[in-house]
């Protein structure tokens, strides 16, 4: 109530409060329908691209060379030229596969399953969080490719089709159930993303100048012309897909802890993983999307369409699935001294006091530790703040799954077999390269389409006063402007 | 392939709205006087305009594209996977059964996924006529400018029999659009 009422009464000074709720504004005062069109069409239909946009794309090209190079030389000289070993078999590229689709999970679950539950706030993230997943799986498709050494050998053991050696692929396999999962994965956030820029690519080809560019928008979006009918069969497929993408992307890491969890390793084996991977996706996702967020809004100037609002929101997002992830760590250190086994308790002893106990600690520094901060407000609406945090928690889950893979591995039942895991150059050449390529594809994206759903942030103005369910539909903006 | 001989002449009268409430009242008292070939075009999905012209998601098939098309996928697969495991391609693992359909659903669930999915964009344009990269609106000089943008509008087709262009112009002009405008192929 004290809230409110302090809200009410700085509301005057401040006009992203809303007067009426006293909650922070989805986005700011006084935009009309024209208004939004033009502030994001213009960051595309320019012909002077901004410096930094050449900055960053150069900077993040020369890391993508520098990942084609680790990968040219890779495919030259095979998988030793990794730090793979027995038995630490699984290294980076499984690390970073599992780091790269968790990211890629928040952009699903902003696209979908925020529409489902009708959080409108959702609008002005969804397009770029939806660009966000299709490259970070893009990048995660890439690891196992490359790590079967030859990949295009491996095609006829990960897709079913008559080959002339009549061999077929082993469907009772974890790794089989990944192919499938990820490429269903792949292809619905590229279907469900390219549905939802038809119309925008509309508004881009009647907003061109140019007669190619209107040409090229013209083509993409087939013709597009805003027929309520159409409308309404466009919303019931995006609800649909959005349905559709809620069961798959919750199915996706949970089909990826199945490599782990199906496997004999303690550490591995547990029936904790599938939720605990999937919240740690989440986690990470959100992370990036903030990550993302901050530089766009401030170097685009979009600071009333992704407000301090999505930022709060998605800091509260972060919390709780940051809690259900130390729920997964306390899960696993109560059952490896609860279940008496000397193995897991082993494995856990040798996973916090081991020779890499550090990473553990850095993970738990990073996940859980530091970002209790963001119960504060105050630091939750401070920009820097959550960039930093961002990046800590981007850093954490990076951690958590090396702790998994690496620290499982390296000593498990035969103390003879034991060994260890040192990442090599070329490791690190893929990985780093592989954030270069990532952002070289942002870069064109943002460069190149609407990276905010036009069409979605209409709806948020309060001239949509004919929509009733959108709570911020009803608000009448008085004094705006 | 039939091709549609060329047209020519008028294809309808376009009335411009500077609101979405405006055009749904006008849709509306259109549909009351007995007009059917007609359509609303907005910037965004104004769903009482559909319901005004007549068009609700009953007349929507999108969801059952989709049920057929998700069934069809996941049965498709999980038929491959017993078929490569029993027949094709059988490994006898420790002696463990040929058939194990456990392991099947995974594959078969994320195929009942991606058809449904494909089933339900693909199948949404399909219903809606695109791509179609040419319509006469795009004729009309007000058009690309508002439709994409922030106008609403109601197009009277002419092949509608209740159509007649002076009447029809009367009606709109009565309902305060901005313009009301003629589109020619």
């Amino acid at each position: 109530m004290a809230t409110k009422q302090k809200s009410v009464q700085t509301s005057v000074q401040d006009p992203m409060l809303d007067p009426v709720t006293g909650e922070l504004r989805v986005i700011a005062p006084g935009h009309t329908f024209r208004s939004v069109t033009e502030k994001v069409t213009k960051i595309v239909l320019t012909h002077s691209t901004p410096g930094f946009w050449w900055f960053g794309a150069a900077l993040s090209g020369m890391l993508t060379v520098m990942m084609l190079t680790a990968v040219a030389w890779l495919f030259l000289r095979g998988t030793g030229i990794w730090g793979i070993t027995i038995p630490g078999a699984w290294g980076f590229a499984i690390v970073n596969f599992v780091w790269w689709i968790g990211i890629g999970h928040a952009g699903t679950l902003i696209s979908a399953i925020l529409l489902l539950f009708k959080q409108s706030w959702r609008n002005s993230i969804n397009r770029f969080a939806e660009a966000m997943t299709l490259f970070a799986v893009l990048c995660a498709a890439m690891f196992p490719v490359i790590h079967t050494g030859r990949p295009w050998l491996a095609i006829y053991w990960l897709f079913p089709y008559p080959n002339t050696m009549n061999v077929w692929p082993q469907f009772r396999s974890p790794l089989i159930w990944d192919v499938f999962a990820v490429s269903t994965y792949a292809t619905i956030s590229v279907v469900f993303w390219y549905i939802g820029l038809i119309p925008d690519l509309g508004t881009m080809r009647d907003r061109a100048k140019h007669p190619a560019v209107q040409y090229i928008y013209g083509m993409l979006s087939w013709g597009w012309r805003g027929s309520v009918r159409h409308w309404i069969r466009f919303e019931t497929a995006s609800l649909l897909l959005a349905g559709l993408a809620t069961p798959l992307v919750l199915s996706v890491h949970t089909v990826i802890s199945f490599d782990f969890a199906v496997a004999l390793l303690p550490g591995w084996h547990t029936t904790i993983f599938p939720p605990y991977f999937v919240a740690g996706a989440i986690y990470s996702g959100f992370a990036m999307v903030i990550t993302l967020a901050i530089p766009i809004r401030k170097l685009y100037h979009l600071e009333d369409l992704i407000t301090l609002r999505h930022i709060d929101n998605m800091a509260k997002v972060m919390l709780t699935t940051g809690w259900i992830v130390a729920m997964g760590y306390g899960t696993e250190a109560f059952m490896a001294w609860y279940s008496a086994n000397k193995w897991e308790y082993f494995m856990f002893w040798n996973r916090m006091f081991g020779p890499m106990g550090w990473a553990y600690w850095f993970l738990i520094t990073c996940n859980i530790a530091l970002p209790q901060l963001m119960w504060i407000r105050k630091l939750r609406l401070n920009i820097p703040f959550m960039f930093v945090m961002s990046l800590i928690i981007n850093t954490g889950m990076w951690l958590e799954r090396f702790v998994i893979v690496v620290t499982s591995l390296y000593r498990d039942y035969l103390p003879s077999s034991w060994g260890t895991y040192k990442a090599t150059r070329w490791d690190y050449m893929t990985y780093v390269g592989t954030w270069g390529f990532f952002t070289v594809l942002f870069f064109l994206f943002i460069r190149l389409l609407p990276m905010i759903p036009i069409n979605e942030l209409r709806m948020l103005l309060p001239s949509t006063k004919l929509k009733p369910h959108y709570p911020d539909a009803e608000v009448v903006v008085e004094g705006a402007d | 392939m039939k091709i549609a001989p060329p047209r020519e002449g008028m294809y309808g009268l376009l009335a411009e709205f500077n609101t979405p409430g405006e055009l749904v009242k006008a849709a509306q008292s259109a549909y009351n006087a007995g007009y059917r070939r007609m359509d609303c075009y907005t910037p965004y999905p104004v769903e009482e305009a559909a319901e005004a012209i007549g068009f609700t998601r009953y007349h929507d098939r999108t969801s059952l594209i989709t049920l057929v098309g998700g069934l069809l996928g996941g049965l498709a697969m999980y038929q491959l996977e017993t078929w490569v495991s029993i027949f094709a391609f059988p490994l006898n693992i420790g002696g463990r059964p040929l058939y194990s359909w456990p392991a099947f659903i995974i594959p078969a669930y994320e195929w009942t996924i991606l058809w449904a999915g494909l089933s339900a964009a693909f199948g949404m344009m399909a219903m809606n006529g695109l791509p179609q990269l040419y319509h006469p609106l795009f004729n009309a000089p007000n058009f690309r400018d508002g439709a994409t943008t922030d106008k609403f509008f109601l197009c009277l087709e002419a092949t509608d029999p209740k159509f007649s262009k002076a009447e029809s112009r009367a009606f709109l002009e009565k309902h305060a659009p901005i313009s009301v405008v003629e589109v020619v192929y």
